[in-house]
């Protein structure tokens, strides 16, 4: 049976985490069908049918469905859900308040935020914030899986041609209405899909100490984190947040400055692939998972790096 | 209006995981215990709520073994009015959970049910929205700001984008993240106090609720260990590795 795939999307575009997803299922079982669910999305529906590992795209458009609330879409995949052996959606806000919801029509019992498919009824998942991984098995007929889109690469997004299909609307569930969304504007690359990210800690110090991380950030064109001591003492807003409450990020480099590296945010920012810890207290646990430690006052430190910086000759952006 | 909360016994969010040697799963004897956190933050909201006169009730919910009870306790000293323990043993999955606190629901008619966004044992951030689905109630999840209306509430949720605003009709559901107050410590007069509020124990054999997991738990082990890495000197050899041996710059 084939497994089908929840995209994620504005109504114009796919959101990126839609490839990875794609990407899992597509580990699952070839045969990819993806629902779109949404209004006025034919933009986003044509993109999500050049991906080459989706082999047919459902797209369901109704007034309701344009601010993408769970107890709208639930229904309406569940309708679907007879032709499938799995269910698939990134486990990002999206997808962990929507799943559930589907999993429990379907009296199934949910396997989360997966970061390696086994067999198709058998994943890896870390529990405990990523203090130990759980290999489990379902024993559900029907599978709904949530991954980590940060564990897949991103699939092609170009060369498919899958045909779009029109699927039937479920009827508005009147109780619950959507007001606003307000989505944090910004020039720097989304903290969850960075190639680089700069995070800033207690150690800062103050808010207005942040510009010395801005400036890093604004030359290596990477996103800002924190630790939650920081956004706790105020330096700023919770949306930076990185660890096990925060988010949790897989960057090409990571930058802890100030950072003592709590159990929480090593949670967050441990698989990154290259990890810098600038940090005064040689004995901070964040030296314990940093390639490259330097034991420093990061008030010297900081405008030093910008400095060598500044005298490369090219930074990889 | 009455409030149902629901609270989780975990590990302290402290303590350092230890996975057991033989794979089964993480070592719980002897380690300090808690109230998963966000928990604390619905059992807040609840109180907060009923201080500000729109609510008469709250009735905090747990479901576990014997010592799971001591959550229901501390809910109770920060101002629950009543507590239930629905008794079970071994493995309970989120769907289990979701089915026994419906039945709790449908037994006690609460106009709200809060819980944390996530429990920090299994990380599975399910049993909210299981349970409105069940009940066909509104959710909304990971709330950050909660404002009662007079027959709604209008949340404010922490979503990857930025924050989001929904109104939900009551009766319905919300699950809490840790920014949506800050949990108060019960006073000792209050933690005395509790220990005379009622508790209605609950064999989960009454509620005729199928809870037989449905999934297998084959092996637990450590996340794999980074390689140790190396402290460089000075900040002119950290931009020199970066570059020419990591190469990420």
């Amino acid at each position: 049976m084939a497994v089908l795939l929840i995209a994620e999307h504005n109504n114009k575009e796919l959101r990126p985490f839609t490839l990875n997803a794609a990407t899992a299922a597509s580990q699952i079982d070839a045969e990819v069908h993806a629902v779109i669910i949404g209004q006025n999305n034919e933009n986003a529906a044509k993109k999500l049918s050049e991906l080459p590992v989706v082999k047919k795209v459902i797209s369901i458009e109704a007034p309701h469905y344009e601010n993408f609330t769970a107890e709208n879409f639930a229904p309406a995949i569940v309708k679907l859900a007879e032709n499938y052996s799995h269910i698939i959606c990134s486990a990002n806000t999206f997808g962990k308040n929507l799943m559930p919801r589907i999993a429990a029509h379907l009296d199934t019992s949910q396997v989360s935020d997966i970061i390696k498919v086994i067999s198709p009824d058998t994943f890896l998942r870390p529990i405990y914030a990523g203090n130990a991984f759980a290999t489990v098995k379902t024993n559900d007929t029907k599978k709904c899986v949530t991954i980590r889109p940060t564990s897949f690469e991103p699939c092609e997004s170009s060369g498919g041609t899958a045909t779009i299909e029109k699927g039937e609307a479920s009827v508005e569930f009147s109780n619950t209405k959507f007001i606003k969304r307000e989505e944090i504007k910004s020039d720097r690359p989304e903290l969850g899909t960075a190639r680089i990210v700069v995070s800033g800690g207690r150690g800062m110090q103050s808010g207005d100490n942040f510009k010395l991380i801005t400036e890093v950030a604004d030359k290596l064109g990477a996103a800002i984190g924190a630790s939650r001591a920081a956004v706790d003492a105020g330096y700023i807003s919770n949306d930076h947040q990185v660890g096990q409450t925060g988010k949790v990020v897989v960057p090409d480099l990571y930058i802890a400055i100030g950072i003592s590296g709590a159990i929480q945010h090593l949670a967050g920012m441990k698989e990154s692939k290259v990890i810098v810890a600038i940090n005064k207290d040689g004995e901070a646990p964040i030296f314990s998972v940093a390639d490259y430690g330097l034991e420093a006052d990061l008030f010297e430190a900081l405008p030093q790096f910008m400095e060598e910086l500044n005298k490369l000759n090219t930074i990889q952006k | 209006m009455k409030i149902l909360v629901a609270v989780k016994r975990v590990i302290d969010y402290n303590v350092q995981i230890r996975v057991k040697e033989d794979g089964s799963g993480v070592v719980t004897d002897n380690v300090k215990m808690s109230t998963n956190p966000p928990d604390d933050n619905a059992i807040e909201e609840a109180v907060k709520i009923k201080e500000s006169g729109k609510a008469t009730e709250i009735v905090a919910i747990t479901v576990g073994e014997d010592k799971a009870q001591e959550t229901v306790r501390k809910a109770l000293a920060v101002g629950a009015d009543k507590g239930i323990h629905v008794k079970t043993e071994g493995v309970l999955e989120p769907l289990a959970v979701s089915k026994i606190i419906q039945k709790i629901v449908e037994k006690e008619k609460p106009d709200l049910v809060f819980m944390g966004k996530q429990a920090i044992d299994d990380d599975c951030n399910q049993t909210g929205q299981m349970l409105s689905a069940l009940l066909n109630w509104p959710q909304a999840t990971f709330a950050s700001n909660i404002e009662v209306k007079d027959n709604s509430l209008e949340v404010t949720r922490e979503i990857d984008e930025g924050l989001e605003t929904v109104e939900i009709n009551i009766p319905a559901i919300v699950t809490c993240d840790l920014r949506l107050n800050e949990p108060r410590y019960a006073s000792l007069p209050n933690i005395m106090k509790a220990k005379k509020k009622p508790i209605d124990e609950i064999n989960v054999s009454d509620l005729g609720v199928d809870i037989t997991p449905r999934v297998q738990q084959l092996k637990v082990e450590e996340p794999p260990k980074r390689k140790a890495g190396i402290k460089v000197a000075n900040v002119a050899e950290l931009v020199q590795k970066l570059k020419n041996e990591a190469k990420v710059i």
